[in-house]
């Protein structure tokens, strides 16, 4: 079923390398990967197998050494970035997730979510109005006003999935969301991106060790020395 | 949504403690301005005080100010009578310590012909000179008043009024006695000394036969520079007009101190911008994470430059009126006086927005080179 959907995500043979000569490190090696809406994948691999090369990649945080790279009907990369503005393309199709929620500490929770709304020129009324509808959307519109230092670990999670929803992305990064949480609040943020997944017909790429949540994602993919095993 | 503000407001503590410190430096930088100023006005104050437009005064000196000076007192006379003078004066200057109760006071002496030129040019409290001896009019900065007492060499002197606006180029506060007085004061020898000089039969000079100046002040019509210049034709006069005297003052009695001022001033404020800079730096990064993160979620360059700049000029500008209110309210307890002129404010806030800028750009170059990529770091 998924197949007959344009993917939202397609890597064509995408190869990373650092360094030169005897110092090359070859981190992701032809990658091929398509990734369709209402999918929530996962990306497995021992530390320096390239997970995380491979999420700055689709990120455009990193650029790729050869390959191809689509996001969103939008051929991104292909030798070189298509675009120049590439935090302009993150703010708008991509919404990122971080192990340690990464929200800004100077910032009450609705404002961590209305500064993106704000950077993608929402106006500050309706920017508070989406960013509250947005905490409700993830029951933690009681915790509002409060600053991330006062959240415990699973409500500052979820203001960090409200944050990388805010601008409505196609596509969602999420670096291990769940390894700071207990099994329950891990089951529920995976929920919460399966939820996301399918009602805003987004790709959720999720990095993980946690095993504990292997049986909520679509699929597995297993990276190793910079190589994507199909399938776990 | 300003982050800037937003970071202050968090961490309101921190930057007011970081205010308060940048303002106790700014304040000194304020202070060392102040005191130069001040040095420069006490320095011209007594010119300005006396306000002779020429100054006649030993061949070969450039008193009485800057070195001391002796002319006849009969020069007066001669002065007067030269086409263009309109009112002479004959003064002497002289520095002395006494004692006021327990502590010392330094004063500078002057005399002066009560009615002629060189007198004070107001009376705050009390009355000036009359004539009458062992009378006394003293600046207030002496903390004299009218009633007191005080001991000048030899003899007792009452002080019968009070002056503003007159201390030596030193910051010592003037006195104004009669030119009789202060004569007697500057040349009369104690009893024994001069027994000693009438046993070696020596003749005595008579104390009221010499002056340290004699000024003048000219009809509108007259050019000082042409008087200045009939006069020192005489060989054994000297002249200068007031600013030639305003000169000498600014540019060789305090030019060392000036220069002192002026250099330790330029050390402050680098001192300031070195500061300044450190403080940005390590501001920005401590907010290394979120710079990070605010470049990955699609924050362009200049929300993260307006974040550092906005905070480095708020923690300037905050500071240095935190250091202008400190210095206003304590100036007047500086041992010399410290004048804060709105130009030297100004030109100073000027100088700390430029530092702030310059401060910044460390800290914007470490901001941008921040991968967004560290945000995703464990």
């Amino acid at each position: 079923m998924m197949q007959d959907k344009q993917p939202l995500i397609s890597i064509e043979d995408i190869s990373k390398h650092f360094g030169k000569g005897e110092t090359r490190v070859d981190a992701l090696r032809n990658i091929t990967l398509d990734i369709y809406p209402e999918q929530v994948i996962g990306l497995l691999g021992p530390s320096g197998s390239g997970k995380s090369t491979l999420l700055n990649v689709i990120g455009c945080i990193l650029e790729p050494s050869s390959g191809r790279m689509g996001l969103d009907d939008e051929t991104v990369y292909d030798g070189h970035w298509l675009r120049s503005d590439l935090r302009g393309l993150r703010l708008e199709k991509i919404g990122f997730i971080f192990q340690a929620h990464n929200l800004i500490p100077f910032l009450s929770a609705i404002d961590n979510i209305a500064v993106v709304l704000g950077l993608a020129g929402y106006s500050a009324t309706v920017a508070q109005k989406r960013a509250q509808e947005l905490l409700d959307y993830l029951e933690v519109g009681n915790r509002a006003n409060s600053f991330p230092s006062s959240l415990s670990g699973g409500e500052a999670q979820r203001v960090a999935i409200a944050r990388a929803l805010a601008n409505k992305p196609r596509i969602v990064l999420a670096d291990e969301p769940t390894a700071a949480l207990d099994s329950t609040r891990a089951g529920i943020v995976m929920d919460l991106l399966r939820k996301v997944a399918v009602e805003q017909q987004a790709a959720v790429v999720v990095v993980t060790h946690d095993e504990k949540i292997y049986d909520r994602l679509d699929h597995i993919f297993h990276l190793r020395d910079g190589v994507l095993d199909k399938e776990v | 949504m300003n982050l800037a503000y937003r970071d202050v407001r968090h961490n309101l503590g921190r930057f007011i403690v970081t205010c308060i410190g940048l303002s106790l430096l700014l304040g000194v930088v304020l202070a060392m301005i102040g005191i130069y100023r001040g040095l420069i006005a006490d320095a011209m104050e007594l010119v300005e005080t006396i306000d002779a437009q020429i100054w006649v005064v030993e061949k070969g000196t450039r008193g009485p100010f800057a070195e001391s000076s002796r002319i006849p007192l009969d020069t007066r006379e001669a002065i007067a009578r030269i086409h263009g003078v309109k009112s002479v004066g004959a003064v002497t200057f002289q520095s002395i310590e006494t004692q006021t109760g327990a502590s010392k006071l330094r004063l500078y002496v002057i005399g002066y012909e009560p009615g002629q030129l060189g007198g004070p040019k107001h009376i705050i409290l009390g009355r000036g000179l009359t004539g009458r001896n062992y009378e006394a009019v003293a600046d207030m900065r002496s903390r004299l008043e009218p009633g007191d007492h005080i001991q000048l060499g030899r003899n007792n002197f009452t002080i019968v009024g009070t002056t503003d606006n007159a201390v030596s180029s030193g910051g010592e506060p003037a006195i104004y006695l009669s030119l009789d007085d202060a004569q007697k004061l500057q040349f009369d020898l104690s009893p024994s000394a001069t027994r000693r000089e009438r046993a070696r039969g020596l003749a005595m000079v008579k104390s009221t036969d010499t002056v340290s100046a004699v000024i003048a002040r000219i009809s509108p019509n007259a050019s000082p520079d042409h008087i200045a210049g009939t006069i020192r034709r005489w060989k054994h006069l000297s002249a200068m007009t007031e600013a030639e005297q305003g000169k000498i003052l600014t540019q060789s009695v305090v030019e060392k101190a000036r220069k002192q001022i002026g250099m330790f001033t330029g050390i402050l404020i680098l001192v300031s911008a070195v500061i300044i800079a450190l403080i940005i730096h390590t501001m920005t990064m401590d907010k290394i994470r979120e710079i990070a993160t605010l470049k990955l979620i699609g924050a362009p360059n200049r929300i993260i430059i307006g974040l550092i700049i906005q905070q480095s000029l708020a923690m300037g500008l905050i500071g240095f009126a935190m250091g202008g209110v400190l210095i206003s309210n304590i100036k007047d307890y500086f041992p010399k006086r410290l004048i804060l002129q709105p130009m030297d404010g100004l030109s100073l806030a000027g100088v700390v927005v430029v530092i702030c800028l310059l401060a910044s750009i460390y800290g914007v170059y470490t901001a941008l080179k921040v991968d967004p990529a560290e945000a995703l770091a464990g």
